[in-house]
């Protein structure tokens, strides 16, 4: 048995919403950060949303980008200071709405940075908007009677975008039970280890609850995800060491 | 070296910092959670152990998103 205490670059408590799976992502991410050195030598990139609010509470150096635009910003940082560790935070509204262009072209470029993308579904911070990922019927406050794929084209998959490209590292997890959430933190290790080996860029994608917005309370949330995300978006390891797996 | 033992921990709360969301209880394989009557500062119900049916498995520690928990020696 070890001690499990709380990593010391949570400098202040989060000030996400009750139950947002940002908070878990968060704590995963600096556990990893501390476990392998990292934590003082870590350059964080965030741009809009909920991922923000990090900037106060989480003890790394961040940056700064226009909205969509953390890759492109992260990118720049890793260039010029190729020893740090370089990575963005981002939701699905930024990094796949209006960023999809920077997020798509740093894995087409495969630029050493390690991206964790945080699927909720939706627009949290602006109040629930239909986002790239939202699911088709699923109701936001731009899609009141669930999103029309008719009209809108189906769901953006960031995994099966990013799977044919030759990156280092690839995966999706979750942040829904104890089990998910242990494996996260192996994926977004592997991801960390990947881009500190030299070894290209490397993308993590976790389905994570925003009860806000859904509208639901914790509990209907990780059943949504269970039985509705899920499906759509199947968690594991796609690309190892620049390898694709059997997933 | 010697292997630690169960006993040389517990497990302490951060209420302050808990949210009232109900993850920890519904994850806790021992039903050893619950919400309590008790309201902290930010106004929310904070979850409680019973230290009865609490075997420091940590559980809680990895599904809270808010920090409360922690796994540490001393009796
Ligand atoms: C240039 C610009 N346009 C629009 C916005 C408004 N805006 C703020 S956050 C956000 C999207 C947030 O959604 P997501 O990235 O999914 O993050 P979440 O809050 O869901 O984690 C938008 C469009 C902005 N900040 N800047
Ligand atoms: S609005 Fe949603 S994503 Fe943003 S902090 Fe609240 S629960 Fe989390
Ligand atoms: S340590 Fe394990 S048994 Fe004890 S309250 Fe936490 S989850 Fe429940
Ligand atoms: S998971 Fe954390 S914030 Fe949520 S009820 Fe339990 S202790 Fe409170
Ligand atoms: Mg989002």
């Amino acid at each position: 048995m070890v001690e499990k205490r709380i990593p010391q670059l949570l400098v202040e408590d989060n000030k996400f919403c009750p139950g947002c799976g940002h908070g878990n992502i968060n704590r995963v991410v600096a556990e990893v950060l501390e476990e392998m050195g990292l934590a003082d030598t870590t350059v964080g990139s965030l741009a809009v949303g909920c991922a923000c609010l990090m900037m106060d509470t989480f003890g790394v150096d961040w940056i700064q980008a226009p909205h969509g635009r953390a890759a492109a910003v992260g990118v720049g940082v890793k260039r010029v200071r190729p020893e740090c560790c370089v990575f963005t935070y981002q939701g699905d509204g930024d990094s796949l709405a209006i960023g999809l262009s920077e997020t798509l072209y740093a894995a087409i470029r495969n630029e050493n940075i390690t991206a964790i993308i945080v699927n909720n579904g939706i627009f949290g911070m602006t109040g629930g908007q239909m986002a790239p990922t939202t699911l088709s019927g699923q109701r936001t406050t731009t899609s009141p009677k669930g999103r029309d794929v008719s009209i809108t084209g189906q769901p953006l998959n960031i995994v099966n975008q990013c799977r044919q490209l030759p990156i280092g590292y690839l995966a999706r997890g979750s942040v829904a039970s104890a089990k998910d959430i242990n494996k996260l933190k192996k994926y977004i290790r592997a991801a960390f280890e990947t881009q500190m080996s030299g070894g290209g860029y490397s993308l993590v994608e976790v389905l994570s609850p925003c009860p806000t917005n859904w509208k639901m309370s914790l509990e209907k949330s990780l059943e949504h995800i269970e039985n509705d995300v899920k499906p759509i978006y199947p968690l594991g390891e796609f690309i190892k060491k620049g390898e694709k797996t059997d997933a | 070296m010697r292997k630690s033992k169960l006993s040389e921990y517990k497990m302490i709360q951060h209420l302050e910092r808990c949210k009232g969301c109900g993850f920890c209880i519904s994850q806790c394989p021992s039903d050893a959670l619950y919400l309590s009557e008790s309201v902290n500062s930010k106004g929310y119900p904070v979850a409680k152990i019973d230290e009865g049916k609490c075997t420091k498995c940590a559980i809680c520690y990895t599904v809270c998103p808010d920090y409360v928990f922690e796994r540490v020696k001393g009796a």
